[in-house]
């Protein structure tokens, strides 16, 4: 196990040296000049180039990559001229805000597109299974932000069932005590149900714009994997054998076909956490995907570039997770090919 | 031919939705190239005095802030976001396929190299890396097609050399090896065709994915440029008004956008139960 | 049938309507919902933002402050023609005229407890005149220039020495700019590297004014919680304020008519001429003073050197349009006017532009381009709401008089750049200057010092001697003749077409009194009060 992961991690280096470079020049491609953008309004030419020289801009291109790579192998990632705080604790605050949300997320569309995909396949070529693939496609055939300000004009303005689209927490609830910055957790934690309540119904309307997406490729894969698995062998054995439906569906069938599944989960949650961008504008989420949006458009090199190193990591993690999981599900795949 | 012609027939109508969606393919296309003609107004042409009124019979669709006709836009649009999502994915699958089938065929360094590029492009969470290409070359029809383009190709490449690693030591190549084909030849006239299938399906999903990149590049102002008419930023723009109550400026191109997205959706399942029925799902 | 149980559950927990036991604090707080929120907590740090200032103003105290006047409609603004105490209790002119000196009041303290005195001051001001950028030339606007003009007399007396007689100078003094630090705290931070404790005081209050922090998440929200120890004017109602940032235009105005947010001013101009027709918000608006939107055109390249093309442009233009269908009629019309409707010189009749699409044409043939030409509009997508259609109508109309355009969005850090490079042939933009007085935006905005508002690259020797005589001249009528001299030149020589004059409007709930216009366009809790 510990061999798989090593030579994964190994395996995932290029990739990384490649995403550094690749943010790296592209940043320094955005056309905005962060110079003359901070210096303000009444800036002279001399105040920016001033300005530019304590920015390290002056330098040239393979001066200031040498030095932004010196300064990643510390751990340090650089300062965003907007918030002005080292970018590496703006990340550390902003990235539970993001995780959780996209877990909400996938955790819904899980929740619906299973069993929607289940059902699919139980009765292929059905007005049922037209239905759930009609449905799941419907989601993911919006643009991401025009579900979200509809949903919020449904639910929040015009029925009030959802909370005030004001980010995590309404603005007089104090947030919980920060044990790991994921709200939920460290609410229960905590152990104050009504924070947890609270917590909870923010979280509702931008979690469900996110599952809405999520639910096709999850719906699909489930049902193309189930309708692989039932017309196996094994699961005529079994119905031959007499076990009722719910055993062969749920004991034999599911977990045989879980392993695709899993492989498109972990796609999805990488693709989630690219669309959180659009999601946490509407929402006024403050997480990772705004902060970076923000720092794009003033063309603040240092923020893009720590937001994409970062989710460039988690998307290896995500995969070397999966890759683990493949071998708890599956022994077959523990061996290697 | 005419087994193809009975098979499609057959798919179709098993299928009832493919037949749909295929019928919907058809009139976007029309569409897209009669609309400007067919359109009773200029979609540029702006009317304040006529500004923001809801459907009538004058406006099916209603006027937007400038008092320009919203049908004709939504119409007109159809050009261009067909087109967008076309030649991106067109681009995305000749370059990523060549590059798929050179590297599962060469193997070795060649297959590594390649792995290693398309490692890289997948590493970036996709719509932050079309973002950065557009803010970073400026946001022309070109550049987003561009941004899409390389966001798509490790799809098409990964397919590409899967397929091919598993034909590669098949008996018709060894065949062709032996009749004096050359490398380059075998990748085309050989390889190359036995890949279509499962890539045709790739690109019809990836065509509806890549008028939704574009409306999300337009809702954070990377779109094209004003006044263009394009689904997207015609969404865009309509999210601002669905408080104020003028929901048919973000309903209509938001519907069109829908069902173009749909209607490729659905086709691309479709096409893999025609091309494929082992492999339907 | 577990699963779906507690699904059930879940949503119908999700759904509840929240506890009730939040209301009581709800009615003593103000919740203002914005676009965007400050970027530091330091005015004079580099690239503070526009909400910076607001923040600033309401944490820190300024020697002195403006009047208050009330305006026929019932509404209140600050009057720049009265100064009163704030930090400083009174001031002496010499008799000279070449300095003030200022008696601090005894009983001021910073909000940890240090007293405030002169020498706080002066470690302020020199700070703010040396620190560079916008601060160092915002203090200059007043010839407030180098330390040596300030002076500790003794613990509670401050003087400004003047290096010329500016009519500027004492109004200079009451901008969000030049702030009262905690200069023992402050400098207790600071380092040999960063001798004015830039890094600390950006993140953290230094402050003496009515509101201290109470915290700040850069990019989500900042809250204020009055100082009760507050001396420098009457004790403000409201105990406690949260800024929250709200990205989205739409959610902003769905949070206030829905009553879960209490003030906004950052709402498109639709929104607010609807909220105002639906009578549920009070809606309170106010022309921006001495500022306004334009067409600027570079002056120094083709094919906008031509004076008979800009006045083609000017010409064609549809004023009446873009300020119907684009800014909803809040605001007042200029047409060509460069002095807006509030400002001393402002006589609607000096202009004679309007929109005559003949006219254009024949000017356009006039000036040897019958057939018109090829160019680029550009404007700031920052503030795209309003310059995007804008930008739309004014590509039409050109187009018929023969010049076509493409439209360029640029984003906010090019936006900045290009203004400095001056090449942009023609574009959309806006220019409001806090000082209500039409040498100060003319200075800005056409003298030939080319500061960067002077974004069309002008440069005219007659307008410029105009500029500086005005600045100083104290005879009302000799100044009167100057401003109108400099207004007419500005209107002849078109090197920008003025189309109108926005308004600063706020929709706030009906039970909130108190608002003032300020000339800063950032909301003074101090005043506040909620019922």
């Amino acid at each position: 196990m510990l061999r798989l992961i090593g030579r994964r991690l190994l395996a995932a280096a290029p990739g990384l040296a490649g995403v550094i470079a690749v943010t790296f020049l592209l940043t320094r491609a955005l056309p905005g000049d962060p110079a003359a953008f901070f210096a303000g309004p009444a800036a002279t030419r001399e105040a920016i180039e001033e300005i530019r020289r304590s920015l390290g801009l002056d330098k040239n291109l393979t001066v200031q990559f040498g030095l932004y790579v010196r300064d990643l192998t510390r751990g340090d990632l650089g300062k965003s001229l907007t918030t002005g705080q080292p970018v590496r604790s703006d990340l550390i605050s902003r990235l539970p805000a993001s995780l959780e949300l996209t877990a909400c997320g996938l955790l819904l569309a899980v929740a619906v597109a299973l069993p929607l995909g289940v059902l699919a396949a139980t009765r292929p070529g059905s007005w049922v299974d037209h239905l759930c693939r009609m449905l799941t496609t419907a989601g993911v055939s919006l643009p991401i932000f025009f579900t979200g300000l509809l949903l919020v004009y449904i639910f929040y303005f015009l029925l009030g069932w959802a909370p005030a689209p004001l980010g995590r927490l309404d603005a007089f609830i104090s947030p919980p005590r920060s044990i790991t910055g994921f709200f939920l957790v460290d609410a229960v934690l905590g152990g104050d149900f009504g924070e947890i309540r609270a917590i909870l119904r923010q979280l509702a309307l931008p979690a469900i714009t996110l599952g809405l997406f999520a639910m096709a490729p999850i719906a699909r894969m489930t049902r193309a994997a189930m309708l692989g698995v039932l017309s196996s062998d094994f699961i005529r054995t079994a119905r031959a054998s007499g076990l009722d439906r719910r055993t062969v569906l749920v004991t034999y069938a599911f977990r045989n076909a879980m392993l695709p599944v899993v492989t498109t989960l972990g796609m999805v949650f990488s693709f989630l956490l690219g669309a959180n961008v659009l999601v946490e504008k509407v929402f006024a989420w403050p997480g990772i995907g705004s902060y970076a949006l923000e720092a794009l458009i003033v063309s603040d090199y240092a923020p893009v570039q720590g937001f994409i190193l970062t989710m460039a990591s988690l998307y290896v993690l995500l995969n070397l997770l999966i890759d683990v999981l493949y071998g708890v599900i599956d022994p077959r795949a523990r061996i290697e090919a | 031919m005419t087994a193809l012609l009975r098979h499609g027939r057959y798919v179709l109508g098993e299928n009832p939705v493919t037949g749909l969606a295929f019928a919907l393919f058809v009139l976007l296309v029309v569409l897209a190239a009669a609309g400007p003609g067919l359109v009773p107004y200029d979609p540029l042409a702006s009317n304040t005095a006529e500004a923001l009124k809801p459907p009538s019979r004058a406006h099916w669709f209603g006027t937007d802030q400038l008092g320009r006709d919203l049908l004709s836009r939504v119409v007109v649009a159809t050009r261009l976001d067909l087109t967008i999502s076309i030649c991106a994915v067109m681009i995305a699958f000749a370059v990523g396929s060549a590059a798929g089938v050179t590297g599962g065929f060469y193997g070795g360094w060649t297959d590594r190299l390649i792995g290693r590029v398309l490692d890289t492009i997948m590493a970036f969470p996709l719509f932050v890396l079309a973002m950065g290409i557009v803010a970073a070359l400026g946001n022309t029809v070109a550049n987003i097609v561009y941004a899409t383009a390389i966001i798509n190709v490790p799809f098409y490449a990964r397919l590409a050399r899967s397929e091919v690693m598993v034909r590669r030591e098949a008996g018709f190549i060894e065949a062709a090896r032996l009749a004096g084909n050359r490398g380059p030849r075998i990748l085309a006239m050989h390889l190359f065709p036995n890949c279509l299938p499962p890539m045709m399906v790739q690109i019809s999903l990836n065509l509806g994915w890549a008028i939704l990149n574009a409306a999300g590049l337009s809702f954070i102002g990377l779109g094209v440029r004003p006044p263009t008419p394009e689904w997207g930023i015609m969404v865009a723009e309509g999210a601002a008004f669905i408080v104020s109550g003028e929901w048919w400026i973000g309903l209509f191109p938001g519907a069109a956008l829908m069902l173009a997205v749909f209607c490729f959706n659905l086709l691309g399942d479709g096409l893999r139960d025609l091309i494929d029925p082992r492999r339907r799902t | 049938m577990k699963r779906t149980t507690a699904l059930s559950l879940l949503l119908a927990l999700l759904f509840m309507p929240a506890p009730e036991a939040r209301a009581q604090s709800r009615s003593e707080t103000l919740l203002v919902v914005v676009e965007l929120g400050p970027n530091s907590m330091d005015i004079h740090g580099v690239g503070a933002n526009r909400p910076a200032y607001q923040s600033s103003w309401n944490l820190y105290d300024r020697l002195i402050t403006y009047g208050v006047k009330t305006l026929p409609d019932g509404t209140r603004m600050y009057d720049y023609s009265v100064l009163k105490p704030e930090l400083a209790e009174s001031w002496q002119i010499a008799p000279d005229g070449m300095s003030a000196t200022f008696k601090l009041r005894k009983d001021a303290k910073f909000h940890d407890g240090t007293p405030v005195t002169a020498k706080d001051v002066k470690w302020s001001f020199d700070r703010a005149v040396t620190v560079g950028g916008f601060p160092t030339f915002q203090m200059k606007a007043g010839s407030l220039e180098k330390p040596e003009q300030f002076g500790v007399v003794d613990d509670y007396t401050f003087r400004v020495a003047f290096l010329r007689k500016d009519k500027l100078t004492m109004p200079d003094l009451a901008v969000p700019v030049p702030v009262i630090m905690n200069s023992e705290l402050a400098r207790k931070h600071a380092t040999s590297a960063d001798p004015w404790a830039m890094e600390w005081v950006k993140n953290n209050d230094t402050g003496g004014g009515a509101y201290k922090l109470e915290s700040w998440k850069p990019g989500q929200e900042s809250i204020y919680v009055r100082f009760d120890e507050w001396k420098s004017g009457p004790l403000p109602k409201l105990k406690r304020v949260i800024v929250r940032e709200v990205p989205s235009a739409g959610n902003r105005r769905a949070l206030l008519e829905r009553g879960d947010a209490d003030i906004s001013f950052d709402l498109p101009p639709k929104d607010f001429s609807e909220i105002a027709a639906a009578g549920k918000l009070a809606v309170v608006a106010h022309p921006v003073e001495n500022a306004h939107a334009y067409v600027g055109m570079n002056v120094k390249n083709p094919p906008f050197n031509n004076l008979k093309v800009r006045q083609a442009v000017a010409y064609a233009i549809p004023y009446e349009k873009i300020f119907h269908s684009v800014m909803f009629d809040r605001g007042a019309l200029l047409m060509g006017n460069p002095i807006a409707t509030n400002t001393f010189g402002y006589d609607a009749k000096l202009s004679p532009y309007k929109t005559d699409m003949a006219k254009a044409k024949a000017l356009m043939a006039d000036a040897g381009v019958p057939n018109g030409f090829e160019t680029q509009l550009y404007f700031d997508q920052g503030f795209a709401t309003i310059n995007e259609p804008a930008a739309v109508l004014v590509q039409e109309s050109l187009g018929q008089i023969g010049i076509k355009t493409t439209i360029n969005k640029i984003p906010g850090a090019n936006w900045r750049n290009l203004m400095l490079k001056k090449e942009m042939p023609i574009y959309v933009n806006a220019f409001g200057g806090w000082l209500n007085y039409p040498e100060y935006f003319f200075f800005w905005n056409y003298h030939g010092q080319n500061a960067v508002f002077n974004t069309m690259s002008y440069q005219n020797p007659d307008m410029d001697k105009l500029i500086d005589a005005a600045r100083f001249e104290t005879d009302p009528k000799k100044y009167a003749d100057l401003v109108r001299g400099f207004t007419k030149l500005a209107i002849a020589e078109v090197p920008r077409v003025p189309l109108y004059q926005p308004n600063l409007d706020v929709a706030m709930q009906k039970g909130i009194t108190g608002y003032q216009y300020w000339f800063h366009r950032q909301l003074d809790f101090r005043q506040l009060s909620k019922s």
